[in-house]
């Protein structure tokens, strides 16, 4: 019987396979940041331990850093500390460390790609769960714990039980004004923020083979957001020459080398996956969440499903959910104000994002009842936006470009929304206070949320397009 | 990691769906370095109101529910990986979690840390949300060796499913990291030949 592409990548790196234990995973590439990691070093203070492979490590700073003025010192007390720790546990432990001020800094799962270290068939973790944006390119990546980064510290090794595998296939074509981040909400929308658990997801099919990498690394990221461990896209030419010419990746040789082992990394045709499910393009219309999870999501036009239609003993949290948003059961969600406008996280603050942002909002200008923040997940993309001028277009029309980091995604920096106000966001969670105590995210495309930022509302980006 | 025998003891009943671990720690607390303190912010927001007040309709705090045993609705632990969750649980108190589903990686958590997480059926999940509404005092007895739960007053009793390695570590206090540190000659033979 044929593999899976899991099972391809799974089998080359199991070190060992025992009855009654999980795998022993062999994991080529770990990447690390500032919140998730200094209890993992201490760990290997206190047991005496080296890091066991610090050139298959490589770190940045992302999670605490503020977005504006970088050159300056951290103003908050317990984020400069954290940082300044990554610093010295890096430097102690031998560890390749892009930080504040260096070129390549940005957000772990934006570096990772940009700089040819993602690459088809490898296994990568980090400790954070958007690892899975990593799978776009045919690898199996996952986000850990802390006690799981000692181990791969010490060992280069994960305890590992192999997942079960589920393909989701979406075919056709995806009409105007929807994109890769309308298709991953889609998909959760419909089998909700559990429904991948316990599961590596394959993405394929025919919408899926027609996306961009930057776009196959936004559903892939979400993966999570349905409760999988990773989703992954087998690798194509799209893959190849993305990743061809890359500060990091194989070169020469090498990359013929490479290139021929890629080329065999996917499905068999008579691969089992535990679960499939299909569907189709033309369903699928911009997306918004209107609930406290990726979940609940609808498409633009749809009414705010009511209480009644949710399963009984689901009901008071799901009330919970539409109280804490401020809405009702069955109300429309266009024409809704918005009071701030996020375009950035490791979902989507890529170069082709901020260029669709750009093009729609050229010659326009922001709403006056809106904020607006676009925040580039690296220096590189921060570079790359200015050198095309896109920065222009941002500052002509109101929007305000900051510094690289994962910024309002997480409230755990400077950059929060303030309680009780609407951020139309393209990050990944719309989680109760996940932008800020009692802020109300809705999580969108950066098409829709460049429409929001324009009109000050929710509105359907299909009919300005 | 301290060693799990046996529980008995009485419930924090929490049957709300989906909690993510922004909820169990909101990322603003992720900034200690070390592994101690967090369970002072353990549903830090739900607990709390923006005045630092505790807000009487949670309930952590109210003084009748009490315990080492969380009891949840399903999808507990969704969302990020942060291990401060399973960190902030333990450190208040807590050593049992009852769900009728867990996200992956809090689960792995948990287990890594000697939070002993135990799925159940929706129904038998109802039935400890029932008997702990109309009798505060009601106990739940774990009993990891045989991979029992009971509900003491009715002596419903389901069998649990755990991993028999990380089940063996729970009872033996053992970290995953003393088990692959003796597997490295392996591991150094596994890159030679690749």
């Amino acid at each position: 019987m044929g593999k899976t592409l899991v099972e391809k990548i799974w089998d080359a790196h199991v070190v060992k396979s025992q009855e009654g234990f999980p795998d022993i995973l062999y994991i080529d590439t770990h990447l690390i940041h500032e919140v998730t990691s200094p209890q993992a070093f201490d760990g290997l203070r206190k047991r005496g331990l080296p890091v066991f492979r610090p050139n298959q490590t490589v770190a940045t700073a992302d999670h605490n850093v503020p977005t504006l003025n970088q050159h300056l010192p951290i103003k908050e007390e317990l984020s400069r500390y954290q940082v300044d720790m990554l610093t010295k546990n890096c430097k102690e432990f031998g560890i390749e460390l892009y930080g504040l001020g260096h070129p390549y800094q940005g957000i772990v799962h934006v570096i990772g790609p940009e700089l040819g270290i993602t690459l088809p068939g490898k296994t990568m973790v980090c400790g954070d769960s958007h690892t899975s944006t990593h799978g776009a390119f045919g690898a199996i990546a996952f986000g850990i714990g802390t006690s799981q980064v000692e181990q791969v510290f010490a060992t280069q090794c994960l305890l590992q039980q192999k997942p079960k595998t589920m393909k989701i296939e979406v075919n056709g074509e995806l009409g105007k004004g929807v994109g890769a981040k309308d298709i991953i909400l889609y998909i959760i929308s419909k089998i909700s923020a559990a429904g991948g658990t316990g599961y590596f997801v394959e993405y394929a099919g025919s919408a899926i083979r027609s996306l961009s990498m930057e776009g196959r690394m936004t559903i892939c990221n979400m993966s999570i957001e349905m409760g999988a461990r990773g989703g992954l896209i087998a690798p194509d030419q799209t893959t190849f020459d993305y990743i061809k010419g890359r500060e990091f990746a194989p070169q020469g040789e090498d990359w013929d080398k490479s290139l021929a082992y890629w080329k065999t990394l996917f499905s068999d045709d008579d691969a089992q996956f535990d679960e499939v499910l299909t569907f189709d393009a033309a369903d699928i219309q911009p997306m918004i969440t209107y609930g406290t999870n990726p979940g609940m999501g609808i498409g633009i036009t749809e009414a705010i499903p009511t209480t009644v239609s949710q399963p009984e003993n689901e009901r008071p949290s799901y009330q919970k959910a539409l109280n804490y948003m401020g809405f009702d059961d069955g109300e429309q969600v266009i024409g809704k104000p918005v009071d701030y406008v996020f375009i950035g996280s490791c979902t989507n603050s890529r170069i082709e994002d901020l260029r669709q942002v750009a093009a729609f909002v050229q010659g326009k200008h922001k709403a006056e009842n809106v904020e607006v923040w676009i925040v580039p997940g690296s220096k590189q993309v921060e570079a790359q936006a200015k050198l095309e001028g896109i920065d222009k277009i941002f500052e002509e029309a109101g929007f305000m470009l900051r510094e690289p980091g994962c910024s309002a995604c997480l409230g755990m920096n400077e950059d929060k929304i303030p309680a009780g106000k609407y951020c139309v966001s393209t990050s990944n969670r719309n989680f109760e206070g996940r932008q800020g105590p009692n802020a109300r995210t809705m999580l969108v495309s950066p098409l829709t949320a460049a429409a929001a930022a324009v009109t000050g509302k929710i509105v359907d980006v299909r009919e300005l397009v | 990691m301290k060693k799990f025998e046996k529980l008995s003891s009485r419930v924090v009943p929490l049957p709300i769906e989906n909690i993510d671990t922004d909820q169990i720690i909101p990322a603003r607390f992720l900034k200690a370095t070390t592994r101690e303190g967090f369970g002072n912010n353990l549903f830090r927001d739900w607990r709390f109101d923006s005045n630092e007040q505790p807000k009487a309709d949670f309930v952590m705090n109210n003084p009748t529910y009490k315990g080492k045993i969380l009891v949840a609705g399903k999808n507990f632990g969704c969302g990020s990986s942060r291990e401060h969750a399973a960190w902030a649980i333990q450190d208040y108190g807590f050593d049992v979690v009852v769900s009728s589903f867990f996200a992956d990686i809090f689960k792995g958590n948990a287990l890594n840390n000697g939070v002993l997480p135990i799925t159940v059926p929706e129904e038998y999940l109802e039935k400890i949300f029932e008997n702990v509404f109309n009798n505060p005092e009601t106990e739940l007895i774990v009993n990891l060796e045989d991979q029992t739960i009971t509900i003491a007053e009715t002596g419903e009793k389901y069998n649990f499913e755990i991993n028999p390695y990380k089940k063996s570590c729970l009872i033996n206090g053992y970290d995953d990291i003393d088990y692959i540190l003796s597997q490295t000659a392996d591991i150094e033979s596994f890159e030679q030949n690749r």
